[in-house]
């Protein structure tokens, strides 16, 4: 049964492994301390549907608030959708047995931002990357070591790092010990949540290069969490522009960056800094601020600060319309 | 060329020679800054890069004075701001610079205001003290207007919020407000907008060029991002383990980075405009630095080291006019 587990399940490149179909999360406000009163919700996540493939790489883009990180919880199973599924290789994950449940959880691992804070400072980095092993697989400690010293090898440590804490390593080297921890497991899905963003510049390009280089061994599918543009475009295979809990634009990565359509895409980009002082860039100076998620404006949540805007956006609900294969774009523009 | 662009290129406000900021640390003498030198013109941008522990927030705090001593201590060199030696004199008439000559903004706004006083009292609270001349009923008048200059919708209401009623990008606009309000010749900005979201940190950035554009100021912009130096800065220095390594315009810097450690940076960057097969990744480490090695301190990471890198620290040598590097390569 354990040789069965361990090995990696060999798919192919491109094929769909997870599945998100009208995904909605609506946290309920409530007023009053001892009767509590409903007053409102706050629609972290309003209706997002995507795919993720193995060995693709889907990004998720957006400003603070826009839902980003409600996706990642709902996907990891931190947090239940209120309306919606996530079908992984087919299967409700939510309407499955608790045994499938636990399969999936081992299946869709995590990376996050911060590794000073997502590695225990009492454990010794073997304790730390067997850990998921310990607790979902029924192997013996030889067995156990054996891969941990195979992981920290793929991660670009070596045995004689096994034995140190966590505060004995840099950020970079730290974030490689998160990475061997999140695939100790095969999984089939990783959740980045900006893994690069709290590293220094000169150690940011050697974990990209190094999560390209995990996937293209293990086929795993990852969704990437950023906030930076060029992040996205170097590793990214797909990309999901996310405001106000929607997807506003979702593309192949060439055709977005070559054919930004949505106007919030368009200004996501013209805001991000340039690349060399000579760079031309539209100048595109988004007005105020993203506006509250309790209580969203009418229409498009997007045509209070849109620079396109016309009569019928704040009237109207957007609709997600195809203009390219696989462009999706949700504007009244198109 | 105009006599405004004369002036401009010429007239130096802040001239930094050899400095060197020093901490006794029981693992021993951390050279956090080890002789640099940089001149700031009026009205111009220099973008000060490097990676956390190269030293650009001792660099930041030396020229505001705000070092703490002990353990830190500047050992030698000078800072010359609008004529005066700010190294050499009393803690008191430093105390009337800072804020009225040389301004900062730092990176975290939630951190440098404070939580009790409503910010309307905290711009007030510097245009009192740095301009006494002013009538008290006329300070408000007179930070209000501040408020507006860096675009607070409303400032009449919002000088009554305190810091947490206000967003992220709004806390740092009353952070430069304050920076601004005594019209500084020098504002040092700290990496402002790296808490920001992206199109807050556009409309930051804009705002800053034009209240320099307005005022002729002169900014130091301390940053880890090639992208903020692309878009702001005029002229770089390029920091690596307490010295300046490359220093030069930003067109210089950009088109032909001459320090083997500029050139892997900005090779490093992914960019948005282009698509990237594989990055450079810098191996390694940057070096602790109270144990620097002997030579080129970048030389352990070098992708074209030679023998004499680790004998002797090269002298900064002239790539084109104005624009030094420190290698041995250019020798």
């Amino acid at each position: 049964m354990t040789t069965l587990e361990t090995t990696p399940q060999q798919t192919e490149r491109g094929q769909v492994i997870l599945e998100a179909q009208h995904l909605r999360k609506w946290f309920p406000v409530t007023k009053g301390l001892l009767i509590s009163r409903l007053t409102g919700h706050i629609k972290a996540v309003d209706d997002i549907s995507f795919e993720l493939r193995s060995g693709e790489t889907l990004g998720v883009v957006g400003e603070s608030g826009c839902g980003k990180s409600t996706t990642a919880k709902m996907m990891l199973m931190l947090e239940e959708p209120t309306e919606g599924s996530i079908l992984f290789e087919g299967q409700d994950v939510h309407n499955s047995t608790a045994a499938a449940r636990k399969s999936y959880r081992s299946s869709v691992q995590a990376v996050f931002q911060d590794p000073w804070s997502s590695l225990n400072p009492r454990m010794r980095v073997k304790d730390i990357i067997a850990e998921p092993m310990v607790i979902n697989w029924n192997i013996t400690r030889a067995e156990q070591q054996e891969r941990v010293m195979k992981l920290l090898n793929d991660v670009g440590l070596n045995e004689y790092h096994s034995n140190l804490f966590p505060h004995e390593f840099s950020g970079g080297q730290r974030q490689r010990l998160a990475i061997a921890r999140a695939l100790a497991l095969n999984p089939r899905v990783i959740v980045l949540d900006e893994p690069v963003s709290a590293l220094d510049v000169s150690i940011r390009a050697q974990i990209m290069n190094l999560l390209k280089d995990l996937q293209a061994e293990y086929n795993v599918a990852y969704m990437l969490i950023a906030h930076d543009l060029a992040t996205v475009r170097y590793m990214c295979t797909w990309v999901a522009v996310m405001y106000l809990g929607q997807v506003v634009e979702l593309s192949p990565v060439q055709e977005l960056f070559t054919n930004p359509s949505h106007p919030y895409t368009k200004a996501l980009m013209s805001a991000a800094l340039p690349s060399h002082p000579d760079m031309e860039q539209e100048e595109i100076i988004l007005q105020g601020e993203v506006p509250s998620p309790l209580n969203p404006p009418s229409g498009c949540y997007f045509h209070p600060r849109c620079p396109s805007v016309m009569d019928r956006c704040s009237v109207d609900k957007t609709e997600v319309k195809e203009i390219a294969p696989g462009h999706t774009v949700n504007c009244h523009l198109f | 060329m105009t006599t405004t662009e004369t002036r401009i290129n010429t007239e130096t406000v802040l001239t930094v020679e050899n400095l060197r900021t020093h901490f006794t640390t029981r693992w021993g003498t951390v050279k956090a800054v080890d002789g640099i030198s940089f001149d700031l013109r009026r009205g111009e941008t220099l973008g000060i890069v490097g990676e956390s522990g190269c030293g650009k927030s001792v660099t930041m705090l030396s020229l505001m004075r705000l070092i703490p001593i002990p353990p830190g201590r500047i050992v030698s060199g000078s800072i010359v701001l609008d004529g005066e030696d700010i190294v050499q004199i009393s803690e008191q008439e430093m105390a009337q610079i800072r804020g009225s000559k040389i301004a900062l903004i730092i990176q975290d706004p939630m951190t440098s205001l404070n939580p009790v006083f409503t910010i309307g009292n905290q711009v007030e609270e510097a245009i009192k003290i740095h301009q006494q001349d002013i009538p008290k009923r006329s300070v408000l008048e007179k930070a209000l207007e501040v408020l507006r200059k860096v675009n607070i919708p409303a400032a009449e209401v919002r000088a009554k919020d305190y810091p947490h009623q206000m967003s992220g990008g709004m806390r740092q606009r009353v952070v430069g407000a304050i920076g601004i309000s005594c019209q500084p010749q020098v504002l040092i900005a700290d990496e402002p907008t790296t808490s920001l979201d992206v199109t807050i940190q556009a409309q930051y950035l804009k705002l800053l060029k034009d209240i320099q554009k307005e005022s002729d100021l002169s900014i130091i912009f301390i940053t880890h991002d090639f992208g903020i130096v692309a878009k702001m800065c005029d002229r770089v220095a390029v920091m690596y383990a307490g010295r300046i390594v490359e220093h030069g315009s930003v067109r210089d810097i950009f088109n032909n980075p001459s320090h083997p450690y500029t050139e892997a940076l900005l090779s490093s960057v992914p960019k948005m405009d282009r698509d990237v097969d594989r990055l450079f990744s810098i191996e390694g480490q940057p070096p602790p630095l109270h144990d620097l090695p002997v030579g080129c301190t970048f030389a352990d990471r070098c992708p074209v080291v030679m023998d004499k890198c680790h004998e002797e620290y090269p002298d900064s040598m002239n790539v084109s006019d104005g624009h030094i590097a420190s290698c041995w390569r250019l020798e």
